[in-house]
C-alpha cells in the first residue's frame, strides 16, 4: 500500500522574508507549523463532524421542535450550538485563532524597536509615504479588535511602531496554510489573473487600492502596471509604514502609502482609472460601505474600472447549514459588521447611487496555490479536501466599469 | 528607540469584547485553552529535538550519554529559566484574559455589535 503524498501547508520556513519581516526564530516557526496544522486539521477533520451532526442529529430534532424546516441561518445557529462536536470545533477554532495572536506578537514584540528602525530607515525622507497623525479614527475601526488582534490595526506602543503590521504579516501564512503564497499576496495575484481574463485591454494609470493595509495586495498590481501610479490607502499608521518599507525593500517604487479615512478622500472627481479593495468592505460599517461605495463612483474616471474582492455574500440560494458555518466569525472572530456585509445586496446600492445594471460586475476570483508550496501531485488533493471556510482564498467579486 | 515592553504580558492579551462561551462548562473552556497550547509547545518541542538530532547526526557530533548527563553553566540556566517564564505566560493566556475582562469597562464588552450598525 503506497502512502498518499503530503498535501499540508508548508513548513514555515519558506515564507518570504522581506526587507522588514520579523527575525523568526526555530520555536516561532514550530509554533506557526502547528498553527497551521490545527487549522488544517480542524477544516479537514473536525469540521465535516460538525456537518455530519448537523444531518444526523440536530436538523431532524430542529424539525421536529419547529414543524417546518429553519427559515434562517439563526435558526441553524442556536440549535448547532447545543451540540457537543459544534462546541468543540468552536472552541478550539477560537483558541487557534488566539494562539495565532499571541504567537505572532511575543516574536514581533520583542524585536518592535529594531522593526521599527528598519522601516524608518527604508522610509527616511521618502514622499511617498504620507502619514496624517491628525486623522480620526472611525469608531468601526477604534472600537473593534478585529480577528482578534489586540489593539487591531492602528494602535502605536512606541513611536514609528509598525508592530501590528508585522505581526499580522508574520501570522497571515499560518492562518491561510500558505494558501496565499510566499508573500501571502494571493488576492493581489488572483485580481492580476481576473483582469487578464476580463479586462485584458484595460491599462490604468491612476490606481487606487482601498483600506490597503500593509499592500499585500497592492504589490501585485503595481507589478503588473510599472507605468502606473499607485495610491494604497489605510487609516492605520502602522500598517502604511511597514507598507511602505516592505515595497521598498522588494524594489515596487510606484506605489504611494497614505493615511486617509476611504468615506472622505481628498482627490478631485475621477482622479482614478482603477480602484479596488480585498478584504475590507467587511471591516467598515452599514453606514460607512455606501459612503465608500459613493466615493468610488466621484473618483473614478470615465472608462474606469472599481472592483471589490469579499468572501462569498448570503444569497438566498445559498444553503443555510453553510450560512451558519460562514457566519462563524462575525460571532467568534471579531467581525461585527461581516453578517450584515454578507446580507448586503451590493448591485441594488451600487444602483441607488446612480449606477445602471450594465455597468455592474458580480464575478469571482480565486488564488492559484503556488507549485513550489504544493507539488502538482498535492494540488489536487489540498483543494478538494473540506473547505476552511472565511479563509479559502476564492472570493466574490462586485464592482463597476463602463456601460 | 527599542522600548521595554513586558512582552509576554501583552502577546497575551484579550481582544476587545466579550469572549464567547462554547461549553457549558467555564472550567471546561479553560482547561481546553491551556491543553491546546501545551499540545503545541510539544509540537514546537518535538520539532526542535528533531532539527537538532538531524543535524548532529549528520555530523556525528554527540553520543546519547552526553545528553543524559548534560549539566547548564549559569548562562544557559538563566536562559532556560526566561524561557519557562514566557512559556507558562503562554500556555496560561486564558487566565490571562479572565483577569483583564474583569477590569474592562461593561459598556466596552457591549458595543462591537452596535458599531457596526453606525
Amino acid at each position: 500500500m503506497s502512502q498518499q503524498p503530503y498535501a499540508g501547508p508548508p513548513d514555515y520556513r519558506v515564507v518570504h522574508r522581506h526587507g522588514v519581516f520579523p527575525e523568526i526564530g526555530h520555536d516561532d516557526a514550530a509554533r506557526f507549523n502547528f498553527l497551521a496544522q490545527m487549522n488544517r486539521h480542524l477544516a479537514a477533520c473536525v469540521l465535516p463532524g460538525v456537518k455530519r451532526a448537523w444531518d444526523a442529529r440536530v436538523q431532524p430534532k430542529l424539525l421536529a421542535q419547529l414543524g417546518r424546516p429553519p427559515e434562517h441561518r439563526r435558526e441553524v445557529r442556536e440549535a448547532m450550538q447545543a451540540d457537543p462536536i459544534y462546541q468543540t470545533w468552536s472552541a478550539l477554532r477560537r483558541a487557534t485563532m488566539e494562539q495565532r495572536q499571541q504567537a505572532g506578537r511575543a516574536l514581533v514584540l520583542g524585536q518592535a524597536g529594531e522593526l521599527a528602525a528598519r522601516a524608518g530607515a527604508l522610509n527616511a525622507g521618502q514622499a511617498s509615504l504620507k502619514l496624517d497623525p491628525n486623522l480620526k479614527l472611525p469608531r468601526y475601526v477604534e472600537g473593534v479588535d478585529h480577528h482578534l488582534m489586540p489593539g487591531s490595526y492602528h494602535t502605536e506602543l512606541m513611536a514609528d511602531d509598525v508592530s501590528a503590521a508585522a505581526n499580522y504579516d508574520a501570522g497571515i501564512f499560518a492562518t491561510t496554510g500558505g494558501g496565499l503564497g510566499r508573500l501571502n499576496d494571493g488576492a493581489g495575484e488572483a485580481l492580476v489573473a481576473w483582469l487578464a481574463r476580463n479586462a485584458p485591454d484595460f491599462k490604468p494609470k491612476r490606481i487606487l487600492d482601498l483600506g490597503a493595509g500593509l499592500g499585500h495586495n497592492t504589490l501585485p498590481v503595481a507589478k503588473l502596471f510599472p507605468d502606473a501610479q499607485l495610491t494604497a490607502v489605510d487609516v492605520a499608521a502602522p500598517m502604511l509604514r511597514y507598507g511602505h518599507a516592505r515595497a521598498r525593500s522588494l524594489g515596487v517604487n510606484n506605489v504611494t502609502f497614505a493615511q486617509a479615512n476611504v468615506e472622505a478622500l481628498d482627490f478631485p472627481d475621477h482622479s482614478f482609472d482603477f480602484i479596488y479593495s480585498t478584504m475590507f468592505l467587511h471591516e467598515t460599517s452599514f453606514k460607512a460601505l455606501p459612503q465608500v461605495l459613493k466615493e468610488v463612483k466621484r473618483l473614478l474616471a470615465p472608462g474606469g474600472i472599481s472592483l471589490h474582492l469579499e468572501q462569498p455574500q448570503y444569497t438566498e440560494s445559498m444553503d443555510l447549514y453553510e450560512q451558519f458555518i460562514r457566519d462563524w466569525d462575525a460571532f467568534n472572530n471579531n467581525e461585527p459588521f461581516w453578517t450584515t456585509m454578507h446580507e448586503l445586496n451590493l448591485p441594488k446600492i451600487a444602483q441607488a447611487l446612480g449606477h445602471t445594471p450594465a455597468e455592474l460586475i458580480e464575478s469571482g476570483a480565486a488564488a492559484v496555490l503556488d507549485p513550489a508550496l504544493f507539488p502538482a501531485q498535492a494540488q489536487a488533493q489540498a483543494t478538494a479536501s473540506s473547505e476552511d471556510y472565511g479563509r479559502k482564498a476564492a472570493w466574490y467579486a462586485f464592482g463597476t466599469k463602463a456601460a | 528607540m527599542n522600548a521595554k515592553l513586558d512582552v509576554n504580558r501583552l502577546a497575551a492579551a484579550k481582544s476587545k469584547g466579550k469572549r464567547p462561551q462554547y461549553f457549558a462548562s467555564s472550567e471546561a473552556e479553560r482547561v481546553l485553552n491551556i491543553a491546546l497550547v501545551l499540545a503545541q509547545e510539544l509540537a514546537v518541542a518535538r520539532e526542535r529535538i528533531d532539527t537538532l538530532e538531524r543535524l548532529l547526526e549528520a555530523r556525528g557530533l554527540i553520543k546519547q550519554s552526553e545528553i543524559e548527563s548534560f549539566m547548564p553553566d549559569a548562562q544557559a540556566a538563566a536562559a532556560r529559566g526566561a524561557f519557562n517564564e514566557a512559556y507558562i505566560a503562554r500556555v496560561l493566556r486564558v487566565v490571562q484574559q479572565d483577569i483583564e475582562s474583569i477590569a474592562e469597562p461593561a459598556s466596552q464588552a457591549a458595543t462591537t455589535d452596535d458599531l457596526s450598525r453606525e
